[in-house]
């Protein structure tokens, strides 16, 4: 090789390097699931050409696809939370009982104790976020331990609060009925029903605020300081650290707004369930940290794509939709099917990332 | 932050006896269960009690907190031993025992229902025999997948055992089609419970010999030496011959081992299986087990006695919450509290500064003598 050439490929490195190994994913991420869908489409009929489907799939997802985006955050920086599952059903069971509390009623009228609901909630998620946060960044301790810790408390504390099902219908709080069931129509896109009249898709709230969301972080990430140094601290904490990035810091913001997606995304929940239980969320942390893996999201951190988590959520759900639609109802075959998607794309990212090193170890 | 500031002061040939018989790992512990018995003593002093009753089947057999703790805490123990091996060679942990004892536990019933559906005579040894020679190869399976993922594949542990954790209990689900099997057969049951004329339960003998076989397995082979080399530096141990990828696997399948035997007595305590509620949270009280041992959860050096006492505090932990009438499912709440003391305890961050308090202590005192002279 030339001078000359070396240095067009210095140019070519400087550019384009630090993004190839997250397009790669990305592009893995974006084929599968249109095939998925595809394929849905070909094989499964009619079901999955109206637009509805596709914002049905988004309505039943709205907290998964929030607390992916959080959870992207935290393993750009090679972290990770597990507890996301359980501070989300926490959430929901902390909201229920506050709005199921006539005593509450009595104080404040009901538009305003549905605000009070959503503080709550997002305070719970600030609460979580700040004290793994602290755990991880500035203790140093392994995420995994603490976040199982933080998951286990969580799952304590909801049945401590309550350990019934907790429903909240049109008569123990109208307002917070109407926001759960008020739906956005989507103008110029929808289907034509049987008597011939065009119908608009409609989309729950939960879905505005859950685009709006995976918005904001694709914004955070790609162009602010902040995003780049979550990147940074991801792909190498030392080299991090010489260029004078606050290492802790920002591992420890990640878990804080890890912790207010929980917070937003279990609020987003308890919107679509009405009801604070339990047994809700359960495995969302898997199909969190799924969606972000099949998402092209590093484990070993420093790769990651706001966008591709959204198309892992999407390609999740549409694997989920398919299992129903082929008759395996029982309830087991999603769970199942999860976890073999989860099971192949991390043995594809192992051998991407094994591929890579050999790469670098030839050009050295 | 408060508790080891009387260690500061215990003197140095006391802290010296320690070290030579390798105790200082014990104290944790052993701290935590004088803590907890103290507690016991304090609120209700007939905890301690321990009887000899005549049971429903009219054997006498023993009955008390500390014989249930013994009883209960069999399963806890045996998935130490397994989680302390994993832990020292892969520094991580396996999140999916749980779910692995589901699936252990479903196998044999499913074995065992299957192949008989009248027992009747003799005939019951032979199929438990197999069920259990089954239930062991299936989970040392699961056990191996989940090494291969950590070992070839270079997964980090607690990500790889992430897939069994969620899909282990639909897996246990759908080996018996979501059927509640029961076997009404009473020898069955006494594995789980009590030989007929032995006062002890069966349990206890089960993890004595579990552990009895890790002692050896640790004493004569070199096992020990292997996953401790592995767990501190992977790639010098390579560089002296050792192969780290095989220890790691290794280790994942004594854990399936492990599971396999807890999932068994799991399921014979009660002859019947929910799949949502068995072993719930014990992931959480094995890893607790290995953190109060004092073993560095990031891999490298363990104690194995300590991991194993420390699975019988936690079930002591366990049963004193239930007597002070927490109920079951929110134990993990507390637990979790324990839990993120205990870290905070063992984190190097923590261990530095109470040292450097430590060593400001003892240059104080060096002072004061210096000034009083």
């Amino acid at each position: 090789m030339s001078a000359n050439t070396e240095v067009l490929n210095i140019n070519k490195l400087k550019r384009r390097t630090p993004l190839t190994d997250t397009n790669l994913l990305l592009i893995i991420t974006v084929t599968v699931f249109i095939t998925m869908y595809l394929s849905a489409i070909i094989f499964l009929g009619k079901g999955f050409t109206k637009p509805q489907m596709f914002y049905n799939i988004l309505n039943e997802n709205a907290s998964l696809l929030v607390l992916s985006c959080g959870m992207t955050l935290v393993m750009i920086t090679g972290g990770i939370d597990i507890s996301v599952g359980q501070v989300t059903c926490l959430v929901c069971m902390a909201s229920a009982v506050f709005l199921n509390n006539n005593s509450i009623l009595g104080i404040m009228p009901e538009g305003h104790a549905v605000v009070v609901s959503m503080l709550i909630a997002l305070g719970i998620g600030l609460a979580f976020g700040i004290i793994q946060g602290l755990l991880v960044a500035y203790l140093e301790f392994q995420p995994f331990i603490v976040t199982l810790a933080g998951m286990f408390f969580a799952k304590g504390m909801t049945t401590i609060i309550c350990s019934d099902r907790v429903n909240i219908d049109n008569k123990v709080n109208s307002a917070f009925h109407d926001l759960s069931s008020t739906e956005v129509s989507i103008p110029f896109i929808g289907s034509y029903n049987k008597a011939g009249e065009f119908v608009p898709a409609t989309a729950e709230v939960g879905v505005v605020v859950g685009l709006a969301v995976v918005v904001i972080l694709f914004i955070l990430l790609r162009w602010t300081k902040l995003g780049r140094n979550f990147y940074a601290v991801g792909g190498n904490n030392q080299s991090a650290n010489m260029l004078g990035i606050n290492v802790k810091l920002t591992k420890f913001l990640a878990h804080v707004l890890c912790g207010l997606c929980a917070g937003i995304g279990g609020y987003l929940f308890f919107l679509h369930a009405r009801s604070g239980s339990p047994l809700h969320a359960t495995g969302a942390e898997m199909n969190a940290i799924a969606s972000s893996i099949i998402g092209g999201t590093m484990l070993s951190g420093g790769v990651g794509n706001i966008f591709g988590t959204l198309c892992g959520v999407l390609s999740l759900s549409t694997i989920k939709n398919i299992v129903t639609s082929l008759g395996l109802e029982d309830p087991w075959w999603t769970n199942i099917t999860v976890a073999i998607m989860l099971c192949i794309f991390l043995l594809v990212q192992s051998v991407i990332s094994v591929i890579l090193a050999r790469k670098k170890k030839n050009k050295k | 932050m408060t508790t080891p500031e009387p260690r500061l002061k215990t003197g140095r040939s006391g802290k010296r006896l320690l070290e030579k018989f390798g105790l200082t790992q014990l104290i944790i512990p052993f701290v935590a269960l004088l803590f907890l018995v103290l507690l016991n003593l304090f609120v209700d002093p007939s905890f301690f009690k321990i009887a000899l009753e005549k049971s429903s089947t009219g054997y006498y057999i023993l009955s008390g907190n500390l014989i249930s703790i013994i009883d209960n805490g069999s399963e806890l123990a045996i998935l130490a031993i397994g989680m302390t091996l994993v832990t020292s060679a892969s520094g991580g942990q396996d999140i999916s025992v749980g779910s692995a004892i589901a699936i252990a536990g479903s196998i044999v019933l499913r074995v065992i229902k299957g192949l008989s559906p009248s027992i009747s005579g003799g005939e019951l040894a032979v199929y438990l025999i197999f069920a259990f020679v089954l239930c062991v190869v299936a989970s040392a399976l699961f056990g191996a997948f989940n090494g291969s993922l950590v070992a070839f594949f270079k997964i980090q542990p607690m990500v790889a055992t992430l897939i069994l954790f969620t899909a282990g209990r639909s897996i246990a689900a759908w080996i018996n089609n979501n059927e509640n099997i029961s076997i009404t057969d009473d020898r069955f049951k006494y594995f789980g419970n009590f030989l007929p004329g032995i006062p002890v339960p069966t349990p206890v003998f089960i993890s004595a010999v579990c552990m009895i076989v890790i002692a050896l397995v640790l004493k004569f082979t070199n096992l020990r030496l292997y996953s401790q080399a592995v767990g501190i530096n992977a790639s010098s141990s390579r560089l002296n011959g050792i192969n780290p990828k095989m220890i790691k696997l290794l280790s994942f399948i004594i854990l399936g081992v492990c599971v396999a035997v807890c999932g068994f007595i799991k399921v014979s305590r009660t002859a019947s299986i929910t799949y949502a509620v068995i072993a719930n949270n014990i992931e959480m009280d094995a890893i607790l087990a290995v953190a109060l041992g004092g073993n560095n959860l990031g891999g490298g050096k363990f104690n194995m006695t300590a991991s194993i006492i420390g699975a019988y505090v936690i079930q002591f932990l366990t049963t004193t919450l239930f007597k002070l009438k927490v109920s079951s499912s929110a134990i993990s709440a507390y637990k979790a509290v324990v839990v993120i003391f205990l870290i905070i305890l063992s984190a190097p961050v923590v261990r530095k500064w109470l040292g450097d308090l430590k060593n400001k202590h003892i240059a104080s005192r060096a002072k004061v003598k210096k000034e009083g002279v």
